[in-house]
Parts: structure tokens; C-alpha cells; sequence
């Protein structure tokens, strides 16, 4: 296996408070892998360092090869990098059709294209389709993207990030705010990925952790505290005590006797 | 067919939407009848004010497609107009009368001023690119009012020719005819402003619009997009400030002032954002406003105009475009 994107010594300061710190992660090519931790743990600036989203105080960004750490966001997404984001992200006035189509017709190099109706790049227009049947949309194409309720919304996240056919797909808690039913549908569309995918996600809800990840990387105060088989990282007792907290852990299940 | 396999049944059209593209054709088809026939019946004054309608109609459409479909609002966009209505006037008076060929240089002209200030400008986003395309248009109309010695200063510059429409051809000087190849001009102007609105390139635009972070997440590069429509608006504001000067056959610093600026965003906001058509409908009640009405109300036009706006924000929140019935296509995902 070869590693798709790798961080060295990633670190990322907010004045005195060190988010990231110095955080070395492999994710190989292929692999589903979760990046869980407490609130607070510097999931999300990891996420955004990684996206482009946020500028390093330090460190490197490797992908497929390349070191973009200075390079924006958008030329990222062009070497295969796509997202989902926390907070559904899409183009509330246009269609969720129009939606998806904007992905497609940037991976199929058409987005520049002056004279052709939108409409008409049929290529452009099919894979649209097909990526809001994938996820379950294709009786809400016409729909404006506003008045999708908030479970639609986040499929259609999932749909755009998708359709831009990423070699990395990150994703930025996607299941928070679905229903249970929403997750499950969720965790079948990623399993269904091929291997040519590879999967980055963060996460809070641990089941879905559980069930998608083949690698596990637990963060914990903006330091990587462990890493391994999902099995392995659930019996890791630093890691119930840092992502429970004691006194929460006796909360939860009460003291031990 | 050549496809082999179907397209997704849920890109077909469905009938109602056919329906409603053959009514709008027939609409479209009696509009442009009724405005290629006009000067057969209408006086030449009704002609000259009908030509400054359609000029400030094409204005109008071109900073609907920056504003409404790229999300730029531009306070500035009689600095092209202007820019392209004072190369129109300097090629008439030392180069050529040919009329086309004064479009195609101002239209060069607006396109090289969006294009030198456009670099900085569309990187500023909401009230920052309102507030500097503000600035530029200033700068412009002082630059206009100062450089006498091409700009004539605040005289402006007269004696203009009146334009031919071939080399060596007769000089256009009936109202009429003026029209004619002023909405000759108008509409390929608009016709291609449409294509481009309607393209993927148009759809780029309004995704822009809408959320430019998720765009760049996906890969577009913004700052391109919003640079290349920068452009091409700033290339039909020069047009048409090239057709104001064929008709007005003068031009001073007020035909890049803020006024102008102003009044072609009113316009816009009349019209509806985005839809274009509307636009040139805001266009029309503009100019009706500040050149008919005005004068009969002891030159209060832009208080009516300030009425006009006011009324028109709480009345028609989206404008003349608003008022068509609520798209069918929109109650398609509903009504399965």
C-alpha cells in the first residue's frame, strides 16, 4: 500500500493555543480512515489544514506525491481532494441538479465553456444524474437546492463531493443532524466506494466510526494520542479516558466497584 | 440517435416546461416584431428616445449579468460605458465613421478597462467591490473632467460625425434608421450576453453567487471566473457607450457619472436580479422616468426615480421578473 496523503509535523497556532501539534498521519490509498477525539481535540483545524481551509503555522502537506502546504484550496480539489462540510454547504437558488451538475462540469474541464447551453453538455448532465440517484436525490433534481429539508441537504453534500470523482474524500462529521435511518444510508453509500476512493473521516458519532474505518487515529489536545485497528483503539484505555473523561466515563457507567 | 444509452429519465423535459418554452418563444418573436416596426409609426422623437432605451437596456443587461447572475453589485459600471462612448467619439472624429467599427473599438476600450483594474477589483467581495468599483468610476470621471486635451475637459466633445454603416457609405442621419442599427447592435449584444449567461460557464457564475468557498472546493478557480465576466460586461458596457455616442453625437464627463452608475443598477434591481430580460424592462422605466417624466416635474426625475425604488423594494422584492407565475418546473419534485 501507498500512502495517498501524509502530514509532517502539521501545527497550527491560534495565539497561544497550539490546535494542531506537530501531527505526523498516513492515510494510505484505499483506506477508511477515522480521525475521532474529545471536543476541542483540533479535529476540525486538522480537517480545514488539510482542505486548504486554514494555513499552517508549520509543517507539510503531501498528496498523491505532491507537497501542496501553500497551495489554495481549489487547486487542492483539483488533484482529487473533495469535501463535505460540517454545516451542509450548497447553492441554495439553483437546482439540486444545477448542484451536483457544477461538479461534474468542473472534473469534466467544461466550467469556462461560454457558448453551449448548461443544459446541453450531455455527458456533464448524465453523471449529475446518476451521482443524485447514487445518493438518493433523483426525485428532487428540479428542486431548488433551499428547499431541501436538512437530511436532503446533507445527501446532496455527499453527492457534490462525489461527483467531482475524488481520490480523497473528507469528510467533516457528515452524519451530525441525520437520522439514525439517514446514517445508516450514509455508512451503505460509503461502503459501496471502490478502493480507488479513499476515505479521511471525522467524527464524533462512533458508531459510524466503528463500522466504516479500517484505520483509527485518536487526537486528543491537538496531539495524536493513538493509532490502529478500530479494535485496537477501542480498548485502548488512554483513549476511553481521554475521549470519556473520568469523571464522565462514571457518569456514564457508573463507578467501577 | 447516435447515444446508445438513454439519458436519466430525470434530465427529459417534461411537457409543461415545453409548453412554457414555446409560449415565451411567441413572446419573444411578437417583442422583437413590435420593436423592429416602431419607427414606421412612431415620430422621430418617440425613435431618439426609443434608441436610448435600448442603449441603456444592453447597459443594464450586461451589469444584470455581473450583479444578478455573478453576485458582483458594481457601482461603477459607467466607468466601460463611459470609457467606451469617448473612444467611440475620439475613432468617429479622426479615424472613421463607420459605425461597427466605433462599436468594436469601444468595446476594446471597455474590455482594457475591466481588464486593468478588474486583477484587484474582483478580489473584493459584497460591499468592499461595490465600494471600490465606486472608486474607479470616480477616478474615471475625474480623469474624463481633467485630460482636456483628449477629453476635452468638462466641455466635453461635439461636433461629432454621424456614424455610416459601411466605408463610404451614406451617413446615417434619420431617427429611424439610427434606430434600426441600434437595435441591430442591441440585440446581438444582448444575444450573446444571454448565451453566455445560459452556458456552463453562466452556471459557474451563479454558484459563485451563491457559495463561492464550496465552489473553490470543488475546484473552480473563482477569482478566473469572476475576472473573465468582469471582463466581458466591461466589453458590452463600452458597446454600448459606442451607441450613445451615435445617437447623442456628443459626449462629456456626466456619461460616466455616478448617475449613470446608479441608474443602471436601479434598473437591474427593477428588472430582478438575474433574469436578464428584466433588466431591460427596468432599463425602459428608468430612462422613461429621468428624460420624460422629469422634465415635466420641473427636473425632480431622480426624487421619482428614489420614489420609484422605494416602492419597487417592497412591492416586487424580485423585481419584474418576479412577476411571471411561479416556475411549473419548481413544483415538478413536490408533485411526485
Amino acid at each position: 500500500m501507498t500512502a495517498l496523503l501524509q502530514t509532517e509535523e502539521l501545527t497550527r497556532r491560534f495565539g497561544k493555543l497550539v490546535a494542531v501539534d506537530r501531527v505526523t498521519l498516513t492515510v494510505q490509498a484505499g483506506a477508511r480512515h477515522a480521525v475521532i477525539g474529545p471536543n476541542g481535540a483540533g479535529k476540525s483545524t486538522l480537517f480545514g489544514l488539510i482542505t486548504g481551509a486554514i494555513r499552517p503555522s508549520a509543517g507539510r502537506v503531501l498528496f498523491d506525491g505532491h507537497d501542496l502546504t501553500r497551495r489554495p484550496d481549489h487547486v487542492r480539489a483539483r488533484a482529487g481532494m473533495s469535501q463535505t462540510f460540517q454545516h451542509s454547504s450548497v447553492f441554495t437558488t439553483l437546482s439540486v441538479l444545477d448542484n451536483v451538475a457544477l461538479a461534474t462540469q468542473r472534473a469534466a474541464g467544461r466550467g469556462m465553456r461560454m457558448v453551449r447551453p448548461a443544459g446541453r453538455h450531455a455527458t456533464v448532465q448524465e453523471q449529475a444524474a446518476r451521482h443524485l440517484e447514487l445518493v438518493g436525490l433523483a426525485d428532487r433534481a428540479a428542486a431548488p437546492a433551499g428547499t431541501l429539508s436538512h437530511g436532503e441537504r446533507r445527501q446532496l453534500e455527499v453527492a457534490l463531493a462525489l461527483a467531482t470523482s475524488p481520490k480523497l474524500l473528507l469528510l467533516d462529521e457528515p452524519t451530525a443532524g441525520m437520522s439514525a435511518a439517514d446514517s445508516a444510508r450514509f455508512a451503505e453509500l460509503i461502503e459501496a466506494l471502490g478502493p480507488e476512493v479513499t476515505v479521511l473521516i471525522v467524527e464524533h458519532d462512533l458508531d459510524v466510526v466503528f463500522r466504516l474505518a479500517t484505520r483509527v487515529t485518536v487526537l486528543h489536545l491537538g496531539k495524536i494520542l493513538a493509532e490502529g485497528a478500530p479494535a485496537e483503539v477501542r480498548s485502548d484505555q488512554a483513549v476511553q479516558r481521554a475521549y470519556l473523561g473520568d469523571a464522565v466515563f462514571d457518569e456514564l457507567f457508573g463507578a467501577a466497584p | 440517435m447516435s447515444r446508445t444509452t438513454a439519458p436519466p429519465p430525470i434530465l427529459a423535459p417534461t411537457a409543461p416546461a415545453r409548453r412554457a418554452l414555446t409560449t415565451r418563444g411567441l413572446v419573444a418573436g411578437g417583442a422583437l416584431l413590435v420593436l423592429a416596426l416602431l419607427p414606421l409609426f412612431a415620430s422621430a422623437n418617440v425613435a431618439d428616445m426609443l434608441t436610448r432605451v435600448l442603449v441603456f437596456a444592453l447597459l443594464a443587461i450586461s451589469l444584470d449579468l455581473l450583479t444578478g447572475v455573478a453576485g458582483l453589485p458594481s457601482l461603477g459600471h459607467a466607468a466601460p460605458f463611459g470609457v467606451g462612448a469617448y473612444t467611440a467619439a475620439l475613432v468617429a472624429k479622426h479615424l472613421t465613421t463607420v459605425g461597427p467599427l466605433q462599436l468594436l473599438a469601444a468595446a476594446a476600450a471597455g474590455a482594457a478597462l475591466s481588464a486593468s483594474v478588474g486583477w484587484l477589483v474582483v478580489r473584493a467581495r459584497g460591499t468592499y467591490f461595490l465600494m471600490l468599483t465606486l472608486a474607479v468610476g470616480e477616478i474615471v470621471h475625474v480623469l474624463a473632467d481633467r485630460w482636456e486635451g483628449i477629453t476635452g475637459g468638462s466641455n466635453g466633445l461635439a461636433g461629432i460625425p454621424a456614424i455610416t454603416l459601411l466605408p463610404g457609405g451614406e451617413s446615417v442621419r434619420l431617427a429611424g434608421v439610427l434606430y434600426w442599427y441600434v437595435l441591430g447592435a442591441v440585440l446581438l449584444g444582448a444575444a450573446v450576453l444571454v448565451v453566455v449567461s445560459r452556458s456552463a460557464f453562466g452556471r459557474t457564475l451563479r454558484g459563485i453567487r451563491d457559495n463561492e468557498e464550496r465552489m473553490r472546493s470543488l475546484g473552480y478557480a473563482t477569482i478566473r471566473a469572476k475576472y473573465a465576466v468582469f471582463c466581458i460586461v466591461g466589453a458590452a458596457a463600452g458597446a454600448a457607450g459606442s451607441l450613445w455616442v451615435a445617437q447623442a453625437r456628443f459626449v462629456s464627463p456626466a456619461d460616466l457619472s455616478f448617475e449613470i452608475s446608479a441608474m443602471a443598477l436601479l434598473a437591474v434591481v427593477l428588472g430582478g436580479r438575474g433574469s436578464l430580460w428584466g433588466a431591460a424592462f427596468g432599463a425602459a422605466l428608468v430612462v422613461l422616468i429621468r428624460d420624460e417624466l422629469s422634465p415635466q416635474l420641473g427636473g425632480r426625475g431622480p426624487l421619482v426615480l428614489g420614489l420609484v425604488f422605494i416602492v419597487a423594494v417592497y412591492l416586487l422584492p424580485r423585481g419584474f421578473a418576479g412577476l411571471r407565475l411561479p416556475r411549473r418546473t419548481r413544483h415538478r419534485g413536490d408533485a411526485r
